[in-house]
């Protein structure tokens, strides 16, 4: 296989290359996203050390954490990685099959987990 | 392959319609089917992790109890460390986002100075690393097994090589975290100590002082096989910035080089607030 990598002005990886100004607008939103990304971070360690586990508000503070925690990755993925910047075919070749396999194994191994626990305790009992 | 170098793309290796469907380098493709594969292998440990979590009928251990102590200081600061080292990689991706953009202006310089900085994140990340794990191992008091099989903590770490007596009002606690929580003191403490048949104090691949077993087990697979991705992240951004020293990538005509190392850097970034999340928040 020919390895297009090592190609002088390839198409395909000249075409990321941008002007001075385009530049400038990336950066900001690069920011934006830094500047999110720590928040999001400062909320969720706050959150933590305020909130005990147990108690009456940990279910919407553990819910909070899973949400915040997608946005960072959506953040992450599509400005960090370029995946926004990607044509929709390679996007969707990426996310389709990661998602269909990690949906359903979360599936499948909280259900499976849950049953076994409460077998456990009957055992226990 | 230094005649590569100069080959125009030949038509016939193009796809059927005239450009590639999904208009990107092979290399950079390659990249992500890579990063989806390793995606599916940390995801697949997260959900063992759940999956030993939520089948544990015990009092599974809580990240900000476990995770409370900072170098140099002595007092409760829960999760003041995680969060730093969060912030650390978080900074470090930044910086490797500066370095692709300044590649796609083909600005050598700038992409010298971020990737140069993102190295030494990715440094001073390693190091966090090892003082937590270090943390980790050695523990902090720990707690004891009695003869009649009961645990019972201590309150205060025993020092290596010294005795229980030594320490004034040497003290255990009984049933901890438990509904008849109690404090015993004086004889009856030091009588508890000697007579124990183990101390367990900090964490190994068999018994630690913080829960069940698989607890440190998947802290370090975890955290383990995450360092080493953060590591060979380092040892890559290392071989590609002496490449954009020589010159290599800008004789190319782009630093698509540095954008698939930082793709590979912002992987494992991805994977920390993964695991920031559900091994130390939840």
């Amino acid at each position: 296989m020919e390895r297009d990598d090592l190609i002088v002005n390839d198409s395909y990886s000249t075409a990321a290359n941008h002007s001075e100004e385009a530049g400038k607008k990336i950066r900001k939103k690069i920011v934006f996203v830094t500047v999110l990304l720590s928040l999001i971070t400062l909320v969720e360690v706050c959150l933590g050390i305020f909130i005990k586990q147990g108690t009456t508000l940990w279910p919407v503070v553990k819910w909070s954490f899973i949400v915040m925690t997608l946005v960072k990755a959506g953040y992450i993925v599509a400005v960090f990685m370029h995946l926004a910047d990607e044509r929709k075919s390679l996007r969707y070749v990426i996310l389709v099959p990661y998602l269909i396999f990690i949906i359903y194994l979360i599936f499948i191994g909280i259900t499976e987990s849950n049953h076994l626990n409460e077998i456990w305790q009957q055992f226990n009992a | 392959m230094a005649g590569e170098a100069s080959k125009a793309i030949d038509k016939s290796v193009l796809w059927g319609g005239g450009r590639s469907p999904f208009s990107v380098s092979y290399g950079k493709m390659m990249m992500w089917f890579f990063l989806v594969s390793d995606a599916l292998t940390f995801s697949g440990l997260l959900v063992a992790y759940s999956y030993a979590r939520h089948s544990y009928t015990g009092q599974w251990p809580i990240g900000e109890e476990v995770f409370h102590s900072l170098p140099f200081l002595h007092g409760n600061y829960p999760l003041i460390y995680v969060a730093l080292m969060t912030f650390i990689l978080i900074i470090s991706s930044v910086t490797m986002v500066l370095a692709v953009e300044a590649g796609h202006r083909m600005d050598k310089k700038g992409v010298i100075k971020w990737l140069a900085w993102t190295i030494v994140g990715g440094f001073f990340f390693l190091g966090s690393q090892a003082w937590e794990w270090s943390h980790f191992i050695h523990g902090s008091a720990g707690y004891i097994i009695s003869e009649d099989n009961s645990r019972y903590h201590l309150v205060e770490e025993v020092p290596h090589g010294e005795t229980a007596s030594s320490i004034a009002n040497f003290s255990l606690i009984a049933n901890k975290g438990g509904e008849s929580e109690a404090v015993i003191t004086g004889q009856q403490a030091l009588e508890l100590f000697n007579n124990k048949t183990q101390y367990v104090q900090g964490a190994n691949m068999t018994i630690n002082e913080y829960g069940p077993p698989q607890y440190a087990n998947f802290f370090f697979f975890i955290t383990g096989f995450h360092g080493f991705h953060v590591f060979s992240g380092v040892v890559i951004n290392i071989i590609v910035f002496i490449g954009v020293l020589k010159g290599i990538y800008h004789k190319r005509g782009h630093y698509e080089m540095v954008e698939k190392t930082g793709l590979y850097w912002h992987f494992v970034d991805l994977v920390w607030v993964f695991v920031f999340t559900f091994f130390y928040l939840i």
